[in-house]
């Protein structure tokens, strides 16, 4: 069994007197797929800051290919190959959708000359299917465009843990299947991936492995036909 | 066009203002020329850290007065010669800019606008309580009877210096636009939080733009003394510092260099203008308005219009 | 009594007494910033205008220049309002406040500066009052009325400021829009009504202190410009939007310029507000009592 690639061990975060994540455990294998659900509200996107280091945890570990993270700030991270989207969209307005790739092209990639960039730029565009778009504006794409952005620049860092945060929300069924195609196929590149998102039918295809954050905390982690059909589970999603 | 052959480009241009100048009869050119050219160089400078980094500096006079001082504390000691005088006082403010960079800048934007106002009134309560400098009473700094070059008056010496500082300051700038330091800046401009997650190391890059930025602003100040052989701390603070890096910049257009230029040679021209026809106040009054009137209305200045103009006659 | 232990409570005394006015002066900014999140560096402009406000009036007609603002501020609150519909429009609906917003702000400090010095020109301008040149004494111990009477009226307005922000469903409401815009929406309430609101009434706060000022001290337009260090120093050693904290804030700044003035010189005094604040912002941007 290959050694995992991200471990978060007892990861606590506190706001003020609000705890929202209580003593956390989750492993990611190399090439893995994880769903990662949960009601809202019950930490996702918290876990998600802490891991790419846009907050810090009070308490516990977060190592990524066994190294320990915890002091690395997030653009020191995103360069070990541990890359994020946002839940909402953070494109560089004033620049074009091919320029906006270039920045981690140049920055977290090591992409070295600009020109080189450019054209790595155009692959990934190509593979996300916006090449026709790439001297846009990027402040004026549609919501699925700028979600295939946001997922592009992710790409762009060359990472080795890509964590899709939301990216399906609020698009229509033909759009989620867009957005799940080009996550699948990050799987024939080697990139893990973590896919934290709502609509269910997208994460049971995507997932070989799902776990559950109910209240800042891990209530299952496993098979995905055997989670969701845990009663925990489900008392989370429907009540009692 | 490459940062190399820009900056021959420049030099040449800069060569040729300096030349053609001795050929102006009006003595009056050169001070106000001197004037709109240190306004050049502040612009310019503010700009990295403003339009490129979307950093705002309310503390230009700072560092524009720290090079000044600079100057007469190097002359009251040694009497050193200008160039030196001149790359001193650069380096002073350049540290200034790290210095005040390094500690306020991991805070959010406001407070380092903030902070860079509060550094302007310490320092000027500094300079007003040091003897050494002339205190509020001011500090003479005479030009050299001598005028090097066999130029007919000192302050030609100072604009064609001036001229050259310019052409520095804009090749700097260009440089760094068109470099990958140039395009983490606009990340951070754009979204520092995604900036910093696409692999930015934001705040390396934010103390470097600071210091570079302040430094150049330093620049400008370094020749001021000599300008009127005198130099006293509300003229080296002064207000229209503060408020014409600030409104330079946005006029012109703030996303590249070219915007500061034009912003600084038509504000600064104007300026002048009023200034003798009307008043100082008045004069201030305007940019003021106008400043108002550009960020509400027209925020991305005259540079904007020209690119959005190009960008319909590209649709066509 | 000694001379200087004389010297040292005299400087308390009035250390305190200018604190509490300094509270008055910043309380606006504790709303317009701490809650709002609006970097109206412009609100010491404010506080001038209603000092010359408060001038103009008490040199023409010899009214208490105190109740003059008070009776004015509807005036600033207009104006407070009227802001804040161009801030809102230009700025923080298109998303682009920080650089935008703060250039914005800076060009109506500038502007209004540069009309006072046209129209009132560069001479300090003072009010005339039936208590300005009185001090009550107790032993070496010196209270100046000018000092006195503001500080009772500024703390009598930071304390109505917060128990309107506690007790009153508009008071609540933009404590609540500091916190939660979108579940003041979900309640029906209009969240851009209630900070155009509060924003008028951080104006209107800046107008009445500044008929304090010009009750302590003669104004002339620049001294808006070294206003705005204190009131954001007062604001960010308070922690940020906690009315409480101003105070407590605006005491300690009192007393460290008192002392500065007292021991090294009254030229030194601008230099405290401002240096405090940087300090604050490099090492302890959370505030004194900051979590």
């Amino acid at each position: 069994m290959s050694a995992a690639i991200l471990e978060v061990s007892g990861v606590v975060k506190r706001f003020g007197g609000f705890t929202a994540l209580d003593g956390v455990d989750f492993t990611v294998a190399p090439g893995e797929r994880v769903g990662l659900i949960g009601p809202n509200g019950s930490g996702k996107s918290t876990l998600v800051n802490c891991i790419a280091g846009t907050l810090r945890n009070e308490e516990g570990r977060i190592r990524f290919e066994g190294r320990d993270i915890h002091a690395y700030p997030a653009h020191r991270r995103i360069r070990l190959g541990l890359a994020r989207s946002f839940q909402i969209p953070k494109p560089f307005a004033s620049m074009s959708v091919l320029d906006n790739l270039c920045v981690p092209l140049l920055y977290a990639a090591k992409g070295g000359e600009a020109r080189r960039a450019a054209d790595e730029a155009h692959g990934i565009l190509r593979q996300v299917g916006l090449e026709e778009k790439a001297h846009a504006m990027s402040g004026g794409l549609t919501q699925v465009d700028m979600r295939k952005l946001e997922l592009a620049r992710a790409m762009a860092a060359k990472p080795k843990l890509l964590i899709s945060d939301e990216a399906m929300a609020g698009l229509s069924t033909s759009e989620v299947d867009d957005i799940l195609a080009l996550l699948m196929g990050l799987k024939a590149q080697g990139v893990a991936v973590i896919m934290i998102e709502h609509v269910m039918r997208a994460v049971m295809k995507f997932s070989e492995r799902i776990a559950v954050l109910v209240a800042g905390r891990k209530i299952a982690d496993g098979d995905p036909q055997t989670v969701v059909g845990t009663p925990e589970v489900v008392k989370a999603y429907l009540g009692e | 066009m490459s940062n190399g052959k820009f900056a021959v480009v420049a030099i040449a241009v800069a060569i040729a203002f300096a030349a053609a100048s001795q050929l102006v009869p009006n003595e009056y050119f050169f001070t106000a020329a001197y004037v709109v050219l240190q306004f050049v160089i502040l612009a310019t400078a503010w700009n990295i850290l403003g339009g490129y980094t979307g950093y705002v500096n309310f503390g230009s006079a700072a560092f524009f007065a720290i090079g000044a001082y600079s100057t007469v504390v190097l002359y009251n000691a040694a009497k050193a010669p200008l160039l030196v005088m001149i790359v001193a006082g650069t380096l002073v403010a350049g540290l200034l800019g790290l210095g005040l960079g390094y500690l306020t800048l991991r805070l959010r934007g406001v407070f380092f606008a903030i902070a860079s106002l509060a550094l302007a009134v310490v320092l000027y309560t500094f300079i007003v309580n040091w003897d050494y400098v002339g205190g509020a009473r001011g500090a003479y700094v005479l030009q050299p009877r001598e005028v090097p070059f066999g130029l007919p008056r000192y302050i030609h010496l100072l604009y064609i210096v001036l001229v050259l500082q310019a052409a520095v300051a804009l090749v700097v700038a260009r440089a760094i636009e068109k470099s990958t330091i140039g395009r983490g800046l606009a990340a951070i401009r754009d979204d520092e939080l995604a900036a910093e997650c696409s692999g930015v190391p934001t705040l390396r890059l934010k103390i470097f733009s600071a210091t570079v930025s302040g430094a150049l602003m330093g620049m400008a100040g370094t020749t001021f003394p000599f300008y009127l052989s005198y130099i006293e701390p509300s003229s080296a603070f002064g207000l229209s510092y503060a408020v014409n890096s600030i409104a330079m910049p946005l006029i012109g257009g703030m996303m590249s260099w070219v915007g500061p230029l034009i912003g600084a040679v038509l504000l600064g021209s104007v300026q002048q203008l009023v200034q003798v026809t009307i008043s100082s106040a008045w004069n201030l009054l305007i940019v003021g308005v106008l400043l108002v009137l550009f960020v509400t209305l027209a925020p991305n200045g005259i540079m904007g219009w020209v690119d959005a103009w190009r960008r319909r006659r590209d649709r066509r | 009594m000694e001379a200087s232990t004389a010297l040292v409570i005299n400087a308390i005394i009035a250390g305190l007494l200018l604190g509490g006015f300094y509270a008055a002066v910043s309380v606006g900014i504790s709303i317009s910033f701490g809650m709002l999140d609006v970097v109206n560096i412009a609100h010491p402009a404010f506080i001038i205008l209603g000092s010359y406000v408060a001038y103009f009036v008490n040199d023409r007609f010899g009214f208490d220049p105190i109740l003059v603002s008070v009776v004015l501020s509807p005036l600033f609150f207009a104006l407070g309002m009227a802001l804040y519909r161009i801030y809102y429009v230009c700025f923080e609906k298109r998303g682009q406040e920080s650089l935008r917003g703060l250039a914005f702000f800076f060009g109506i400090l500038f502007i209004t500066e540069v009309a006072l010095v046209l129209v009132f020109g560069v001479d300090y301008r003072l009010v005339s009052t039936a208590y300005g040149e009185v001090t009550w004494r107790a032993g070496d111990i010196d209270f100046p009325m000018r000092l006195v009477v503001p500080f009772f009226v500024s703390v009598a307005m930071v304390v109505g400021v917060q128990l309107f922000l506690t007790h009153t469903f508009f008071g609540r409401a933009v404590l609540a829009v500091a916190q939660d815009q979108l579940a003041l929406r979900l309640m029906g309430v209009n969240p851009v009504r209630v900070k155009e609101r509060a924003f008028a009434l951080s104006i209107a706060t800046a107008g009445v202190a500044g008929a304090f000022l010009i009750v302590i001290q003669p104004v002339q337009p620049s001294i808006g410009r070294e206003y705005i260090g204190l009131v954001f120093a007062v604001c960010v050693l308070g922690g940020m939007g906690s009315i409480w904290g101003t105070l407590i804030g605006a005491l300690v700044l009192g007393l460290a310029e008192s002392f500065t003035s007292t021991f090294f010189g009254p030229s030194w005094a601008p230099a405290v507000s401002f240096g405090l604040l940087l300090a604050t912002l490099a090492f302890r941007p959370t505030g004194l009592l900051g979590r």
